[in-house]
């Protein structure tokens, strides 16, 4: 009988890419590269964190906390067991400043010994060894002695405030004095996880210079730079981060990265070798951060004909355990808070608060897809109210050029809320099929609502419903960031005739390594696969900022163009009459190298008063507006979306393909967190931490995503763009979970609309079951 | 020193039955369950472990005496495929088509779902509901055990240690018809919040007979409801029976809330799938 072994090491074969690199996407999308990394993820043959070879490295794990809210009493290692073998560290070995540095420093690296441990799945202490098996065998034999603190979980009995903010305009008791209707909403929406492909990943090199290089999976190489600077007393240069191919991030790999690469790095200075910190997917749903639960809270007064008069909204995000860019996600979240609509009344309120479940960061949206979501709500219901098209609602009330938002902001250019409304309604045949759903509903018997009785159906098995709604998303960063952060992106001509782009941008599935060299190619007039795009080692290129916020094509992208185009007007100076392309690389022979860093400047005639929350709070907006169609299955209320009309306005378009690309995965992104994802807490632990119980939307799940673009440039970018990667996330949910109401004639108040709660509001409806 | 359990590959039943008597050994046959759970450190790791691939004896489909026998070692992918399962009973097609997905299904067994025995097995139910009988054999033999007697507790089976599942025995009477229905949480790769199985025998003239009610992910296993199969006993699929067995069907169940769904919801729709399958069933 033959026997065999598992085998547990994996082969990296290197395959040959099959594409060669000039070539150019074919169809509708002639003239455009193809995507830079493309083959090589197609082919395998790409290198993620994880498939990095370091000989001698050893394999690091974290120790967590298991209770929510707890003093750390003592880390006790079992005196069975010869530790020497392997290295331990805890709060005691870090050099610097025990704290993950970001908005407040008040998240630790690892809890200290008569520390306070705030959340599940918490860090406390760090285990290498040279094998998992090793690891996997002795982690349980570090023991933590806790004595439990009354714990936290509702972010409104929290008394602890991260941020807080007010934003008011006009009076609002004269708004609702003067209102016909005033209609009340409270919305809820939980955790999503960003759930990247690839796990975070991490791996620190200790170098001979006391120093560190990380290589890993992340979006900002210089927050981690930042980080591992104070938290281990290194120098600028004896910090170094390089971001691997990153197997998607967003958000989820802009804080959390800083905390994996402080963890490896004590390791590794501790046993004097690389060291592995290579998450499974169970630890990374448990620890890393998530969406904010938000819950949102509207009063708004409308006229008969359906104009805004008076809008007080108030906006609570659980942050979490600590502070992480809690302040940031809240105040995109409040500036959205009021949809893209025209109100002279207005209130709005937001705050984050502590409570002891793991830390809340960034995500696709940052804050905007939560109360964007409760204000379409909003708008969906009084249009209900009213009896009035939601489309014609909104034709009533959307932001045009030279109107004034809430922070006094007068939208003086790029303003296309009725545009892309208008082209989702004509898209959609939005209220044909309105009428035709409500034929059907009617024909069902009774007000558009469904069952005969809790415990069967009537004939019909299956409902079709439609429905709209309108987002906007301010583009970059939100109010004086970009002057604040002052980011510098370069474009070199090397001395070997070699053109460079130098910024700190990260690919991970979105573009940016082919949308830079295809803009910095357009400037020279040299085909995009001659202008390289150098790797974000920090080593390398300058702090371009990082990677989030849609602002990479918009404000990068606009500093990489100009410094292409000083770049060009040098050469050309030096080499009278002849154009770029045919003079650069003689030039670089006779003169060397030419490197242009270009610096961030504000954004003429944009300002913000950070203080008072008064003025242009972002450079630009996006607009977009999606229309839904769903299927409810009248049995079981599962909901099927079956397409969705997404138009967006992105100002300037730079690669038809990838752009399509953000505005589709977005918006599956969106149709997850309206129907599917949902985190479960109990005790401040996520119970559905695995994929097996954190559920996404499959192939199978998705809708067919009709993707319609809309320009309207913004004038202080170059090239106009005002960003993509967000807006999407933004309208979708509200659009589906009003088809779910035109089908059903029930509102799901909460997010996720999952059958269970579709189900018990279609019997809420009709008081208590019987058959 | 990483942690390799031993791994046997025998080629025949007797090779398998004497590494199971030696000792606790763990079979493998697709791995879609036991990989899950040493990946995910939801158990420990087997010392040591029978790999089924190569034995022959237990794979294929047959027509037998008036049954379907399928091998234990049938994967959802060789069920879908079969002209037999769609010609005999093509209630198996369609379950094993909502199993996981592609990959899933190329590997997955049917003996694997049912040693596994999770309440949410999706073709449990329709073992219970087609009085299908599980043949099983060891080195002290082999035996036939009715799959009403094969789940007794949570994930706990009439399978002994050193046994192996080895078929599964579908009768199929004539005139029997069998429906399937399940709801999952998505369309692909989900695990059922409720999955059901109704068959019954029709004669014409008498209604139905051998009614069976049989239901995955509400209770601790797979289970019949007995009282709703009564209540449709001798009935026939018009709206009264289905409101009346709807009403018994949600008393009869005693699901919970987990992290898939809730108690509420499991109940309701199982009442409301029963009665769109009696609707469908009746014609009205
Ligand atoms: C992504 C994914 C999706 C899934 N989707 C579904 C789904 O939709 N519906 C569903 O019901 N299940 C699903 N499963 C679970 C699993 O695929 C099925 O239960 C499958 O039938 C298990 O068969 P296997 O051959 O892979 O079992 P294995 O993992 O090989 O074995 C499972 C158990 O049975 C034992 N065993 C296997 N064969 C025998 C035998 N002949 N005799 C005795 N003991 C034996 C093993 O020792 C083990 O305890 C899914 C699993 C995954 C990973």
């Amino acid at each position: 009988m033959p026997t065999r072994a598992f085998t547990s090491g994996v082969q990296t074969v290197e395959r040959a890419l099959v594409v060669d690199p000039g070539q150019r996407v074919p169809g509708r999308a002639a003239g455009f590269p193809l995507r830079r990394e493309g083959p090589a993820k197609l082919t395998g043959a790409a290198k993620y964190t994880d498939d990095l070879v370091f000989p001698g490295a050893w394999h690091g794990i974290t120790i967590r906390s298991t209770e929510a809210h707890a003093k750390l009493v003592a880390i006790e290692l079992d005196p069975d067991v010869d530790w020497s073998k392997v290295v331990v560290a805890t709060a005691a070995d870090i050099p610097g400043d025990n704290v993950v540095a970001s908005i407040k420093d008040d998240q630790p690296v690892l809890v200290p010994v008569g520390g306070v441990i705030r959340h599940h799945a918490e860090p406390v202490a760090l285990l290498a060894a040279p094998d998992k098996e090793t690891l996997r065998r002795l982690k349980g034999r570090i023991r933590l002695v806790t004595e439990p603190l009354p714990p936290v979980f509702d972010p409104e009995q929290s008394d602890h405030v991260f941020a807080k903010y007010e934003v008011t305009t006009g009076d609002l008791a004269l708004g609702f004095a003067g209102a016909d209707l005033i209609v009340e909403g409270t919305y809820r929406v939980g955790h999503q996880e960003q759930l990247y492909i690839e796990n975070n990943a991490m791996i620190a090199v200790p170098g001979d210079d006391g120093g560190i290089v990380i290589h890993g999976s992340l979006q900002c190489p210089y927050y981690v730079h930042k980080a591992l600077k104070r938290a281990l007393r290194l120098t600028h240069v004896q910090a170094r981060v390089i971001a691997e191919e990153t197997g998607g991030g967003f958000g989820g790999k802009e804080e959390y990265p800083s905390m994996i690469a402080l963890h490896a790095s004590l390791l590794a200075l501790k046993a004097k070798r690389p060291v592995r910190m290579i998450y499974e997917r169970h630890e990374d749903i448990s620890a890393t951060t998530k969406r904010h639960p938000a819950i949102v809270r509207h009063r708004s007064g409308v006229t008969k004909d359906g104009v805004l008069v008076a809008q007080d909204v108030e906006v609570i995000m659980d942050g979490g355990a600590y502070c992480t860019l809690s302040p940031v996600v809240l105040s995109r979240g409040l500036l959205h808070a009021g949809g893209p609509y025209r109100c002279p009344n207005v209130r709005l309120r937001a705050c984050a608060t502590r409570t002891n479940t793991p830390p809340n960061g960034a995500f696709r949206g940052f804050g905007a897809p939560q109360t964007e979501f409760a204000a379409e709500m909003q708008l969906n219901r009084i249009a209900e109210r009213l009896e009035m098209s939601p489309a014609e609602l909104r034709r009533r009330n959307v932001y045009r050029l030279n109107d004034t938002t809430p922070t006094g902001q007068v939208l003086r250019e790029s303003v296309a809320a009725e545009e892309v409304l208008e082209q989702a309604l004509g898209a959609s045949h939005f209220e044909r099929i309105r009428e035709r759903t409500a034929r059907e509903s009617a024909e069902r018997g009774g007000s558009g609502t469904i069952p005969p009785g809790p415990l069967r159906s009537g004939d019909r098995r299956v409902a079709n419903g439609i429905g709209l709604a309108l987002g906007w998303h301010g583009a970059g960063f939100t109010g004086s960031g970009e002057v604040y952060i002052g980011s510098i992106a370069s474009v070199e001509l090397t001395a070997d005739g070699r053109i460079r782009v130098l910024t700190a941008n990260t690919e991970m599935g979105q573009g940016t390594k082919t949308v830079f060299p295809q803009m910095v190619a357009a400037e020279l007039g040299v085909p995009s696969d001659w202008v390289e795009y150098a790797p974000q080692d920090t080593a390398e290129v300058p702090d371009s900022g990082p990677t989030v916020a849609s602002r990479t094509v918009m404000v990068v992208g606009g500093l990489v163009i100009r410094a292409a185009r000083r770049l060009k007007a040098a050469v050309e100076e030096r080499n009278p009459g002849v154009p770029f392309h045919e003079a650069f690389r003689d030039d670089a022979k006779a003169n060397g190298a030419t490197r242009i860093d270009q610096k961030f400047e504000a954004y003429p005639g944009v300002v913000f008063d950070d203080a008072t929350y008064v003025g242009d709070a972002y450079p630009a907006y996006g607009w977009a507006a999606a229309v839904a169609s769903v299927e409810v299955d009248l049995d079981t209320a599962e909901v099927t979306v079956r397409d969705v009309i997404a138009v967006d306005d992105v100002g300037k378009v730079i690669h038809p393909v990838l752009c399509e690309g953000q505005v589709e995965g977005g918006t599956l992104q969106a149709v997850g967190y309206a129907t599917l994802e949902e985190m479960k807490v109990r005790d401040g632990r996520y119970l559905n931490d695995r994929l097996a119980t954190y559920l996404i939307p499959t192939a199978m799940d998705a809708p067919h995503i009709r993707t319609i673009l809309v320009e309207a440039p913004f004038s202080g970018a170059p090239h106009g763009a005002k960003g993509v990667g967000e807006l999407p996330m933004d309208v979708a949910a509200p659009a589906v979970i009003a088809a779910i109401h035109d089908a059903t004639g029930v509102w799901i108040h909460d997010l996720p609309a999952t059958p269970e709660r579709i189900l018990a509001a279609m019997h809420g409806d009709r008081g208590a079951p019987a058959a | 020193m990483p942690a390799e359990p031993q791994i046997d590959v025998p080629r025949h039943l007797f090779e398998a039955y004497e590494r199971l008597a030696a000792g606790p050994t763990r079979p493998i046959a697709g791995g879609t369950d036991v990989m899950v759970a040493i990946t995910g450190e939801l158990a420990p790791i087997p010392e040591r472990m029978l790999d089924l691939s190569r034995i022959d004896a237990l794979r294929g489909i047959q027509l037998e005496a008036g049954s379907l026998v399928l091998g234990a070692r049938t994967t959802y992918t060789e069920i879908r495929r079969s002209a037999l399962c769609r010609e005999h009973l093509p209630v198996l097609v369609e379950a094993a088509a909502t199993i996981g997905a592609a990959q899933i299904q190329n590997r997955g067994t049917l003996g694997g779902n049912i040693a596994n025995a999770s309440p949410a097995g999706d073709m449990l139910p329709i073992l219970l509901a087609t009085d299908a009988a599980i043949l099983v054999g060891g080195q002290r033999g082999e035996r036939e055990i009715p799959a009403k007697d094969f789940f007794i507790a949570y994930r706990k089976t009439a399978l002994a240690p050193d046994e192996l599942i080895l078929h599964v025995r579908f009768p199929l009477p004539p005139g029997r018809e069998v429906r399937f229905r399940k709801v999952g949480t998505r369309r692909a790769q989900a695990i059922s919040k409720v999955v059901m199985a109704l068959a019954w025998e029709d004669f014409g003239s008498t209604g139905w007979q051998n009614v069976r009610v049989a239901l995955g992910s509400v209770a601790a296993t797979p289970i019949r409801a007995r009282k709703t199969e009564l209540i449709l006993e001798g009935a026939r699929p018009t709206p009264e029976a289905a409101d009346l067995a709807a009403e018994i069907l949600v008393r009869e169940l005693n699901p919970i809330d987990d992290v898939r769904s809730t108690a509420d919801y499991r109940r309701m729709v199982s009442a409301r799938i029963l009665h769109r399958l009696l609707r469908e069933a009746g014609g009205w």
